[in-house]
């Protein structure tokens, strides 16, 4: 975070930071006043905009244009740092003969199937220097990867696998042409690929003037390369979109095309919202993965524990993925203990087996057929705060058993007797056969751990007193519904219980029956079992082992237990240290701030600069030094060359910094990996009034859709019906308020300072629809209509887009409907719908159609005729915006109706 | 007269005595006001912790006093923070005190048109036993294939991001045992 002060430019797109992370913002001040220039693109005018140097308006949605035209731009102009590019990315590497890209197949990269909705990734494969022993020659991925097809690795969200580097690789035998002058390099297929992305498009695509265009890629070019260094700082306005993913991944492009990456001052900051977001992320609550980003194995694929070994890293391929086994094994050990052996496999048969894609929105569409009988919601609220608020109340209201933990009673525990739902009619108390348990939960200042911050690094709060009443940690809930769990089954010889009796659950507890949160994060750092070490804390993930000998939780936290000090708690003062702070809290992997920051020095080890001097080669010692921990094997000597074929931590050479990468390379084009396609190409949102520009295929062809009766869309584009729905609308948040409410819409200092549901309309809109400030509006999309109040302001810039323009609704979605929080009001995220990113199963919440009128929104009956009526008038069916290849029906796929 | 109160004690005196020439500052205050301290000054310990709100990460001083936290304020030491926080961290005295915090567990019985109250541990056991019931009832051995699943389809969850790593270990771990796998967070949100 401190790092953003020594960049020259930022670039804060899809964020604003400076309401939303207020206090991380002083860095970017720091930059300033230093005299870097800030930029702001959003749609909207934010306190971020007022600070920065210039604000860019943007439509929603559009962003890959503007940032594959800045690619064009560092291209065209030959801008890009050359030596960088040649040694440390991908770009001199070969691609397949037989990849064809969008700009050859009208929107579509080769490889797609119709039938499925998705690709098959082969053809997209890096061209590999011998065919002999491979089956495919060209095609790359492990034994059972190689034949995965994109739409199951969408279904297990496999994106979110490369937490911590890159898929693997069969191995990394690849041709390159350090010319770059083979039409097949990445390098030639990327200017190929981006040669339509004009400042021309961008205006009639972004809504954004060739000058500011001008503005924004001369600003960033002239702040990169040796001397100097420019960072994009990202937040959910780049997540939340059916290509979300694609969003980031272009901005990668950018960084690595200008040697932004691994660098201080540069790089991609993602700004997470939850105090441990991150953390859940690596430490995943999350139904794809386990801890450290190894993959849940899918019935069918890795049905063997081989076949999972194979999977998840090849020791073929470079890099320290390679030594995945160790991390696997580690893990089942610190599960299953004792019972974990060699001969049963340590266990991994009692690991359970994913299908398909099991995320939230899968499940609530699970409970409204009845078919999820219980459900956890923990510090959570999406009857608020997911999207399509009204699916999601009406399916908890199917399921048998609701547990509710929150500190506040929230409108996911009372839309049982005060939902809108109820208002309306559509659901009745009475006939609600949902039983619901609320148990309150102890506050961060009412017990010990440790959060993980959005820059991967974790830190301990003390517990400072006791939880009042019944309130509760989750550790302790758990540990004791666990012990209740295995006591009610102890008897039990059903070979599915074993799972649960051999798990290892015994944990120290305090007089009040809290379990000691070090004990936990001891055994997620990792202990050695075996020799004279055995009982003490592995210092590296580096020492652990495949035979048992080592067990530890989550591999990529290993070293923050080392030396049986907790040292998420380090805590020297930052003035007492540099910028980078080592010494406070502790960063994922190895205390590391900077990624990659190998790419800090150039190929022989010396700094790029004295201005941007980080980590670099001390030839006298033979080890890297710097202020970072260095992210590289400490002793490889940058002329280090391995033997051809050589796979792990090994087969880097000493310049290839993306150690988690299988190639040792930064990836311009992704020949693994991304489910929709190798590079970014432009889609328009699910539903947009905006006709994609550049091809026929209308929005990301992989994106997941699920045509239902309750799940309907605005037509896009020139389609009949669309201008029913005219206007763009976005959601945001507040700097007052925290997501769906539930540690804000509580507290009267934060209630007092924002109480009112609004949303934010142009001068120009507001005359168009005769909407006043201070009144009124009822906003209506394909799903809920919703009444807020309006604010007139000049914040939002109406674009001129294709000739027509084009105007945007935002729109804060704290609120809900309830009668327990101090304020309340209608939900934004009713609004929405579900379509989702394939690679990662996020929904599209930033950009969807709408329309605004005067007024409060009718009640009861009148409201669902209204929404109705719009639907109707609209002419949306399921099949609406649902083709997923447009103008190919067949490639919808058939889910059930809701 | 008052023996406390002398020559040194008249109004002009003080204004002299203080520097407090127009009399609006100390030689004015009465002596509730001169016995008023910060709550800060009189806790009895002072914790490090971390702002439970968004993932800057921003350090706090939790002030507490018999055993209750009477004041939250920004860490001078973090590197990240440096002392500040936003209006949400500031609020966060209000988060953990604020009257309408729920500190009873309660129980709404299937049709029920309000809550009840319940004993906490009558409510963890009832949880659990509705736990293993619904896992018997949706467990999924094999597939149709005759592939193992070990699974079931009837337990979900969701939330995690707000919560502590070791927390979100155990959950993840208790849940891949019993074979729940909807396990999910706001980081797919």
């Amino acid at each position: 975070m401190q790092d953003l002060s020594n960049a020259d430019c930022i670039v804060i797109q899809g964020s604003n930071m400076a309401e939303c992370h207020p206090v991380a913002y002083q860095w970017v001040t720091e930059a300033r006043l230093k005299g870097a220039r800030v930029i702001h693109i959003d749609p909207r005018f934010t306190r971020t905009s007022a600070t920065a140097d210039k604000h860019i308006p943007i439509r929603a949605g559009s962003d890959v244009v503007l940032l594959g035209a800045l690619i064009k731009y560092i291209l065209d102009h030959e801008l890009y740092f050359k030596e960088y590019v040649v040694a440390y990315t991908n770009a001199a590497t070969m691609v397949s003969e037989e990849y064809r890209d969008t700009e050859d197949l009208d929107g579509l990269f080769s490889g797609y199937d119709d039938a499925k909705g998705s690709y098959s990734q082969q053809t997209w494969a890096y061209a590999s220097s011998d065919g002999e022993d491979d089956e495919t020659p060209g095609t790359i991925g492990g034994p059972a990867a190689g034949h995965e097809h994109g739409e199951a690795k969408s279904a297990r969200a496999a994106g979110d696998e490369h937490g911590s580097g890159g898929p693997a690789l069969e191995h990394a035998r690849v041709l390159r042409d350090e010319t770059l002058q083979d039409p097949n390099t990445v390098f030639q297929i990327l200017k190929r690929h981006y040669a339509r992305y004009t400042p021309e498009m961008v205006a009639d695509t972004c809504g954004i003037s060739v000058d500011d265009f001008e503005y924004l890629a001369r600003s960033v070019t002239e702040n990169s390369g040796r001397e100097r260094t420019t960072a994009f700082v990202y937040a959910v306005g780049w997540t939340q979109h059916t290509l979300g993913a694609q969003f980031i991944r272009t901005a990668a492009i950018v960084q690595l095309l200008l040697g932004n990456m691994g660098r201080p001052g540069g790089g991609i900051m993602a700004l997470r919202g939850h105090a441990s977001i991150q953390g859940s992320t690596d430490i995943p609550t999350l139904y794809n993965i386990l801890p450290g980003y190894l993959a849940m194995p899918v019935a069918g694929l890795h049905d063997t524990w081989d076949e999972y070994l194979a999977a998840i890293g090849n020791k073929e391929q470079k890099g320290f993925w390679a030594n995945a086994d160790t991390y696997a094994v580690s893990l089942l050990k610190a599960w299953w203990g004792k019972a974990a052996t060699a001969e049963n496999d340590w266990c991994f048969d009692y690991v359970p087996k994913l299908t398909g894609a099991h995320g939230t929105y899968q499940t609530t569409m699970a409970m409204l057929d009845d078919q999820v009988e219980g459900y956890f919601l923990l510090g959570q609220n999406p009857a608020v705060g997911s999207a399509h608020g009204r699916m999601q109340r009406q399916a908890m209201s199917h399921l048998k058993w609701l547990v509710v933990r929150d500190f506040n009673m929230i409108e996911s525990a009372t839309f049982w007797k005060d939902g809108p739902e109820i208002a309306s009619g559509e659901l009745v108390t009475e006939d609600i056969q949902t039983e619901v348990f609320f148990l309150p939960a102890a506050a961060h200042t009412e017990k010990s751990g440790s959060f993980t911050q959005t820059q991967r690094m974790l830190q301990w709060h003390h517990q400072a007193v006791q939880p009042p009443g019944d309130c509760q940690s989750e550790l302790q809930f758990f540990y004791e519904l666990g012990r209740r769990v295995r006591e009610l089954l102890a008897d039990s010889t059903d070979e599915r219980d074993r799972p649960l009796l051999d798990l290892t659950w015994d944990y120290p507890t305090d007089e009040h029956g809290d379990p000691d949160a070090e004990a936990v994060l001891a055994e997620i750092n990792g202990r050695h079992l075996t020799g004279d070490q055995a009982g003490r804390p592995l210092s590296a993930y580096t020492e652990m082992k495949a035979d048992g000998s080592t067990d530890g939780g989550c591999w990529i936290y290993t070293g923050v237990y080392a030396g049986s000090v907790n040292h998420a708690a380090d805590r020297k003062p930052g003035r007492e240290q540099d910028l980078t702070a080592l010494d406070w809290g502790w960063a994922w992997p190895a205390n590391r701030r900077i990624l990659y920051n190998r790419a800090s020095a150039d190929p022989e080890g010396n700094p790029w600069s004295e201005r941007k001097r980080y980590v670099w080669w001390d030839a006298e010692q033979g080890k890297w030094t710097g202020h970072d921990v260095p992210d590289f094997v400490p002793d490889k000597a940058p002329s280090y060359r391995p033997e051809p074929g050589t796979g792990g931590p090994a087969g880097l050479a000493g310049d290839d910094p993306f150690v988690m990468q299988a190639d040792g390379k930064g990836w311009l084009f992704a020949p693994k990996g991304m489910l929709d396609g190798p590079l970014p190409t432009h889609y328009e949102p699910q539903e947009s009034p905006v006709q994609n520009p550049l091809y026929t295929q209308q929005s990301n062809p992989a994106r997941k859709v699920f045509p239902r009766k309750d799940n309907l869309w605005s037509p896009s584009g020139d389609s009949p019906g669309a201008d029913v729905y005219p206007y763009v609308f976005t959601t945001y948040r507040l700097t007052e308020h925290h997501t769906a409410g539930g540690m804000s819409r509580w507290l009267p200092y934060l209630s007092e300072l924002q109480p009112e549901f609004f949303c934010e309309v142009s001068p120009e809109l507001a005359a168009e629809r005769g909407l006043e400030n201070g009144g009124w509006a009822t906003i209506v999309s394909a799903r809920a209509a919703i009444e807020a109040r309006v604010m007139v302001t000049e914040r939002m810039t109406p674009l001129t887009v294709t000739g027509r323009t084009i105007h945007q609704v935002g729109l804060p979605y704290h609120w809900g409907v309830g009668t327990n929080a101090v304020v309340s009001g209608d939900a934004a995220n009713d609004l929405l719908g579900v379509a989702l990113d394939p690679n990662v199963q996020i929904q599209e919440s930033k950009a969807g159609s709408c329309d605004i009128v005067p007024g409060r929104r009718p009640a009861g009956e009148e409201l669902l005729r209204l929404v109705a009526e719009y639907q109707s008038r609209a002419g949306s069916t399921v099949m609406t915006s649902n083709e997923l290849r447009t103008g190919h029906p067949e490639s919808t796929p058939d889910t059930r109706e809701g | 007269m008052d023996p406390k109160k002398t020559f040194l004690s008249w109004p002009v005196v003080r204004q002299v005595r203080s520097g407090d020439f127009l009399g609006r500052g100390p030689s004015v205050t009465s002596a509730h006001t001169r016995e008023l301290a910060p709550r800060t000054a009189t806790a009895d310990k002072v914790v490090q912790s971390v702002c439970p709100y968004c993932a800057v990460g921003c350090g706090q001083r939790v002030f507490v006093k018999d055993g209750r936290v009477v004041q939250i304020e920004g860490d001078p030491d973090s590197p990240v923070s440096r002392g500040r926080l936003c209006p949400k961290g500031s609020a966060s005295e209000q988060l953990v005190n604020n009257p309408g915090r729920q500190r009873k567990a309660l129980y709404r019985r299937p049709g029920g048109t309000d809550w009840e109250p319940i004993e906490l541990s009558t409510a963890v056991e009832m949880v659990a036993q509705r736990f293993v019931e619904s896992r018997r009832r949706t467990w999924q051995d094999r597939d149709e294939h005759g592939r193992p699943l070990r699974r079931t389809m009837g337990i979900a969850s969701l939330g995690g991001a707000t919560l502590d790593n070791e927390e979100n270990y155990l959950i993840k771990k208790l849940f891949t045992a019993a074979g729940a796998i909807q396990i999910e967070n706001q980081a797919r949100i």
